[in-house]
């Protein structure tokens, strides 16, 4: 389990970066964290010629409020999210999830941006990103753009992302007021990438009776983290209610298409998508009452 | 008084060089010229080989040779079968590099050395094979349907052995049994996996004219013996050593094909070669256990009393069979565990499949046993209507029945006798320990009317531990004060150096840090086994503590003819041996091993030499000029250990997902060395037991492809999944050893399966389920609790 | 463009506050080179893909998978084994007193991880519940000890570190 043979390349910038991925993009491979790549280089499944690390560019580096919104530069660490004030408080979510996501010296090295663009579904990240309307900041040299979550997760490993394209940024959007979250996964061991995982986005109208938006985004359930659309549509309007949550959980069965594996059947996946799903709304609802209160 | 050291939880002697990182473990061992192997490795599960092509690979940069079958000389002959068996009329053992036919994924094909490991798996990737694909076999039960296809076309059967145990008149005691229940129960593939992988370094030393050989194995003298036999040279021309090994739970005794290629490569290249196996090799090319189907019927009386069994099992053999039966052998005579079986009938065949060999991991058929065996009398005491702990009370062998006889041949070709033990004892510790009354009547009925699915398990099990043939030691003391210790015996992690001290120490009445044991390397001990079976306090144990009285003889002797007093006058305390009464007039004991050497030359040492008068020659016949002793220990047959365990879980039905509450553990090795060593002993065992009972199974598909070969997906338990657990001793001294003990090394993982069906089963009772096969996982949860969803 | 990068670079590292300076090749695991470059045997390698965590080194103060490392990215860097844990020669790190004095170890084949890691948690978390302490582990396997002399290990150096 030794790595073949590769070049390694180490830019000082951005700049020379994306100037290199331009030029050889078809056979160079970003190392961010390494902590997905490396595993795939150690048992040869990945056989890029050139490696070029991201890991010196600090400019990469780096969480802060743009807008309302919280952005987290691409090669920020699990940790520094972790550990974060201002994730905590803007993103709740997202300080949740990431205590989910490996294990702490994974979390040490482990990035964003390449959590992100290794797109497993399986992932936390991803699932953050999709539950919150989030966007990825791609740049190139041919110049950079935004794209929204939803159309950057194609499907398993596989994103909107060029070749010559890196990611720069994730943004996870501020939520309206009387919103609450969480996220509940269900994995063999601790640590372990999810079985079954959600992310639930609860608004709640002035009164707190009645629900005004919900989402609902899963992990492990497919190619990619999917949105339960139909339930999302369906929650809104509909009251606070320990019977509003177990009827989305009837619906996220019914729109979901998780496929099996060796640790658990898709019968069981798309079974307990509902369970986490009711689980979390109810959560998510009683944190939008207790934050208002606070 | 003299000082207690034996029973003491004294800390460990091998821990603060573990602790600094100056630990010496086999792939710490790097060699000035070293070269370094990889193996092409069979993709397939069952095929032909057509023809290797290396040439391409002997080309690339770094490489020196690479080898295939012809080319290893007297490596070409097959593997040994290490423990044959009437029964095991089939066996099969392989080549170590594969000559015409692959039989598992991961079986080695081809041999790289290299400059490093690094070009090495670049070479690796340049070998072309030309495959002709034959049917794998992977299903033992379609394995031996008339007709399947065979793994050895040769030996026409998929069958290696077909053994049938019978005690009493089992068809008797069925016929007037009250009650007969029956179960199909099955516990799947696992492995032992060790945190280190196996490694080999080996090297010609010229100037000895030696072939020094480090190794991961259980089993130096074993290597080394067979390394001289195949390579003919003298037993003393090659010195096998076991350093720090890094965990062997089993899967670490054998004779695998590198551990006689890499010294073979050393021998002819006469370069250090080095061979470190990562973990995908790990998971193909070191040995697995577990998978046995088991048909069993249970026979009772109106009261829940046993009247006979009746078992029938598959056992999954793997590819080969280079360790025998053993394993079946182990379930089918333990598989009465601590209960009056009078009539048994015990079945299996041992069935030939093309997966990685199976040899024992830590419990070596024994979870499987008690797991059948806890499983049928759960059956009958709820069939019954009976408490599941009263159901094993009318059952257990009394205190006064020992010895018992199970009225079969253990795997040692003893009888299966049990020494001592006191089940009725253990299970009622156990309970007092659960507070079982209370926990029953008013803690599981408060946690269930707030809805929680909750359930109690107990289990009980015996460990037949300390078998022979034999193991030996010398214990010497040094002028220097020093007490040498030497064993054939290694460890992978079981505190030999400190707990064999402890005896030594305890006898010599010496500091046990004065006590020096030296394991694990063929120039300190050149005969036994190897460690394994649970046996190393018992076997080596005693022949340690046999060498120590002997030793404590010769000095007590000693002492007496210089003092001119009799040895009963004599006493032994505080590292001297002195006249009672009277202690300035007494020897050290390295002042007694100088008295003991008639040095011409006065040397280091505090005894003023007096001149003696001529009586004759210096050392008399007889007379050595050492107090040393070698002595050797041969069990009469097995000690058995014992324990009971108790478990309250909570399913959360919802998810599948099992929660530990709590756990609790009495067991019962007779007289403890080192209390602190044994409940650590037990601690790792139950983890692993934990492990087979939830999280770790070895998936093969249909194709032989072992679908979890990686840490991501063989699960063994995190720090998160195992829970506190609460353990109580009960000491029943073994009669069958001076110590009195028994071992310890296998008893967490043995009930573990069975304890956790049992919590299961009992949190799931409103759903009526059965629990049948080990592991569960989640899914298998959630759908015995919703069946209409799945 | 020409071929950019290189197969082979020369690192500067400082190793338990040695300076090193070595020429290796780019594939070259960080495992691989201390414990074969520089002599450092002390941290294990398990798995190779970053799951057991027997290699957890530290790098610049934090806890990471040496498998999942190359050693041309240690390049500038300060790296801290198990080798540099101890204060001297002839003391030993409140967690090594630990280890021994709770039976926290069998083989020690997983406890160089399991210290390092501890080290920068507890250096984070120092007076952390037994809960805490098994998540801060639950990245290193440990095959023998059944974790529970490895947690009161835990909380017994945690108290002592407090104490000093």
């Amino acid at each position: 389990m030794k790595p073949p043979r590769f070049r390694y390349y180490a830019p000082h910038s951005l700049e020379e970066a994306l100037a290199v991925l331009a030029e050889m993009a078809d056979e160079a491979k970003p190392l961010a964290g390494g902590q997905s790549l490396i595993p795939m280089l150690n048992m040869r499944l990945a056989r890029p010629s050139l490696l070029i690390d991201l890991n010196g560019l600090h400019e990469l580096s780096g969480i802060e409020l743009d807008n309302g919104a919280l952005v987290v530069r691409a090669m920020t660490r699990h940790r520094a999210v972790e550990r974060s004030p201002l994730v905590a408080e803007h993103t709740p979510l997202l300080a949740e999830a990431i205590r989910w996501v490996g294990h702490l010296p994974i979390r040490t090295r482990g990035t964003v941006g390449g959590s992100v663009a290794h797109a497993d579904p399986a992932a936390e990240l991803p699932g953050v990103l999709m539950a919150l309307d989030g966007t990825v900041q791609l740049t190139s040299r041919r110049g950079q753009r935004l794209v929204p979550a939803e159309d950057f997760f194609i499907d398993l490993l596989t994103t909107a992302a060029e070749p010559d394209e890196l990611v720069t940024e994730v943004r996870f959007p501020s939520l309206p007021s009387r919103t609450g979250t969480a996220w509940l996964e269900v994995a063999r061991r601790h640590g372990d990438y999810a079985l079954v995982g959600v992310g639930a986005v609860v608004s709640l109208a002035e009164d707190f009776t009645t629900v005004t938006e919900a989402r609902l985004s899963f992990i492990g359930v497919g190619g990619r983290p999917v949105r339960a659309r139909l339930a999302e549509a369906a929650l809104r309007g509909q009251p606070v209610a320990a019977e509003t949550w177990r009827a989305a959980a009837a619906t996220v069965r019914g729109e979901i298409d998780p496929a099996g594996d060796i640790h658990a059947s898709a019968e069981y996946r798309r079974y307990v998508a509902g369970v986490l799903a009711e689980r979390a709304l109810a959560l998510a609802a009683e944190r939008a009452r207790e934050g208002a209160r606070q | 008084m003299p000082t207690r050291i034996f029973g003491e939880p004294i800390k460990r002697a091998e821990d603060p060089r573990l602790l600094t990182g100056r630990g010496r473990y086999t792939d710490d061992i790097d060699l000035p010229g070293q070269l370094h192997v990889a193996f092409l490795r069979s993709p397939l599960a069952h095929a032909r080989i057509r023809s290797i092509d290396v040439s391409a690979a002997r080309e690339m940069p770094g490489v020196v040779t690479v080898w295939t079958y012809a080319d290893i000389g007297p490596c070409q002959r097959r593997m040994p079968l290490l423990i044959p068996h009437p029964d095991l009329t089939h066996p099969y053992t392989r080549y170590a590099l594969a000559k015409d036919e692959v039989n598992h994924v991961g079986e080695p094909v081809a041999m790289v050395i290299a400059e490093s490991r690094y070009l090495a798996e670049d070479a690796v990737e340049a070998i072309v094979v030309e495959w002709e694909e034959l049917p794998p076999v992977v299903d033992i039960e379609r394995a031996v349907q008339p007709g399947a296809p065979l793994v050895h076309e040769e030996l026409g059967t998929n069958v290696a052995a077909h053994y049938v145990g019978i005690v009493g008149d089992p068809e008797g005691a069925f016929s007037r049994a009250a009650h007969v229940f029956r179960e199909r129960l099955i516990i799947e593939r696992s492995a032992g996996m060790p945190i280190e992988t196996r490694a080999i370094v080996a090297v010609w030393n010229d100037v000895e004219g030696v072939l020094e050989v480090w190794d991961t194995t259980q089993a130096p003298i074993v290597i080394r013996n067979a390394l001289a036999a195949l390579f003919g040279l003298a037993p003393t021309q090659v010195r096998v050593i076991a350093p720090d090994v890094g965990g062997g739970f089993g899967c670490k005794i054998m004779v695998y094909p590198e551990e006689v290629l890499v010294p073979y490569a050393a021998l002819t290249l006469r370069r250090p070669i080095k061979w470190t196996e990562d973990r995908l090799e790990h998971f193909v090319g070191t040995n697995h256990e577990r998978l046995q189907i088991h048909d069993a019927e249970i026979a009772v009386d109106a009261e829940g009393r046993i009247l006979g069994i009746r078992d029938r099992f598959l056992h999954d053999a793997g590819a080969y069979t280079p360790y025998g039966i053993i394993v079946p052998i182990i379930t089918a005579c333990q598989l009465p565990g601590p209960y009056k079986v009078p009539n048994y009938h015990v079945e299996f065949r041992a069935v030939y499949s093309n997966t990685v060999p199976v040899s024992p991991y830590r419990g070596a058929g024994r979870p499987h046993a008690a797991f059948v065996m806890e499983r049928l009398l759960d059956r009958v005491a709820d069939e019954l209507g009976l408490d599941r702990a009263e159901v094993r009370r009318r059952n257990f062998i009394q205190p006064h029945e020992f010895p018992y006889d199970v009225g079969l041949i253990f795997q040692d070709g003893a009888p299966t006798r049990y020494d001592s033990g006191n089940y009725p004892g253990m299970l009622d510790l156990l309970l007092q320990q659960m507070d079982y009354d209370r926990l029953v009547r008013e803690e599981l009925p408060r946690l269930r009317a707030e809805g929680r699915f909750v359930g109690v398990g107990i289990a009980c099990y015996v460990e037949g531990t300390g078998i022979g043939p034999y193991e030996g030691a010398t214990v010497r003391v040094e002028p220097t004060g020093q007490v040498y210790v030497a064993t054939g015996m290694p460890q992978q992690g079981q505190a030999h150096k400190t707990v064999l001290a402890q005896i030594v120490a305890e006898e010599l009445q010496v500091p046990v840090g004065s006590v020096q044991v030296f394991e694990g390397d063929t120039a300190h001990f050149q005969f036994g086994s190897g460690t394994y079976a649970s046996r190393s306090a018992v076997v080596c144990g005693s022949a340690v503590a046999l060498a120590a009285r002997k030793v404590r003889e010769q000095g007590l002797q000693l002492a007496a003819e210089e003092l001119e007093v009799a040895v009963e006058d004599l006493v032994v305390e505080d590292g001297r041996v002195y006249v009672r009464g009277a202690p300035e007039r007494g020897f050290t004991w390295a002042q007694l091993a100088q008295l003991a050497n008639p040095l011409r030359y006065a040397y280091a040492g505090d005894l003023v030499v007096r001149p003696r008068p001529w009586t004759g020659p210096t050392l008399p016949p007889g007379k050595q000029p050492s107090l040393e002793a070698t002595e050797y220990y041969s069990p009469p047959h097995a000690t058995w250990a014992s324990g009971a365990v108790g478990m309250l879980v909570e399913v959360d039905i919802e998810t599948g997902q099992l929660h530990i509450r709590k756990l609790w553990v009495v067991h019962d090795c007779g007289k403890m060395i080192n209390p602190m060593v044994v409940e650590g002993q037990v601690h790792g065992g139950i983890a692993q037991g934990i492990g087979g009972a939830f999280y770790e199974k070895l998936h093969y598909d249909d194709n032989g492809q072992l679908l979890n070969a990686s840490f991501m997906d063989f699960l063994m338990p995190t720090a998160m999944e195992i829970p506190r657990m609460e353990i109580a001793h009960q000491e029943t001294p073994s009669p069958l050893n001076p110590l009195g003990v028994k071992g310890v090394g296998e008893a967490g993982a043995i009930p573990m399966p069975a304890v956790v069906a049992a919590a299961v089963e009992d949190a799931l009772r409103p759903f009526g389920v059965r629990i049948t096969r080990m592991p569960l996982d989640p899914d298998q949860l959630w759908r015995m609790t919703h069946p209409e969803s799945s | 463009m020409t071929a950019v990068g290189t197969e082979r670079r020369v690192i500067r590292v400082v190793v338990n506050g040695v300076p090193y300076e070595r020429e290796v090749e780019a594939r070259l695991l960080l495992s691989d080179f201390l414990r074969h470059e520089l002599g450092l045997t002390g941290t294990h390698v398990g798995c190779e893909h970053g799951v057991c965590g027997a290699c957890t080194v530290l790098f610049d103060g934090e806890p990471v998978r040496s498998c999942l490392f190359l050693a041309v990215q240690a390049d500038g860097h300060a790296i801290e084994t198990v080798e540099g844990l101890a204060p001297s020669e002839s003391e030993l790190h409140p967690l090594q007193l630990a280890f021994w004095e709770k039976h926290g170890l069998q083989c020690g084949y997983c406890t160089p991880g399991m210290l390092m890691v501890l080290k920068a948690f507890l250096a984070e978390h120092p007076n952390p519940t037994e809960e805490e302490i098994r998540e801060a582990i639950s990245g290193n396997l440990c095959r023998c000890t059944g974790y529970q002399n490895i947690v009161e290990a835990a909380l017994s150096a945690a108290q002592l570190m407090r104490q000093s």
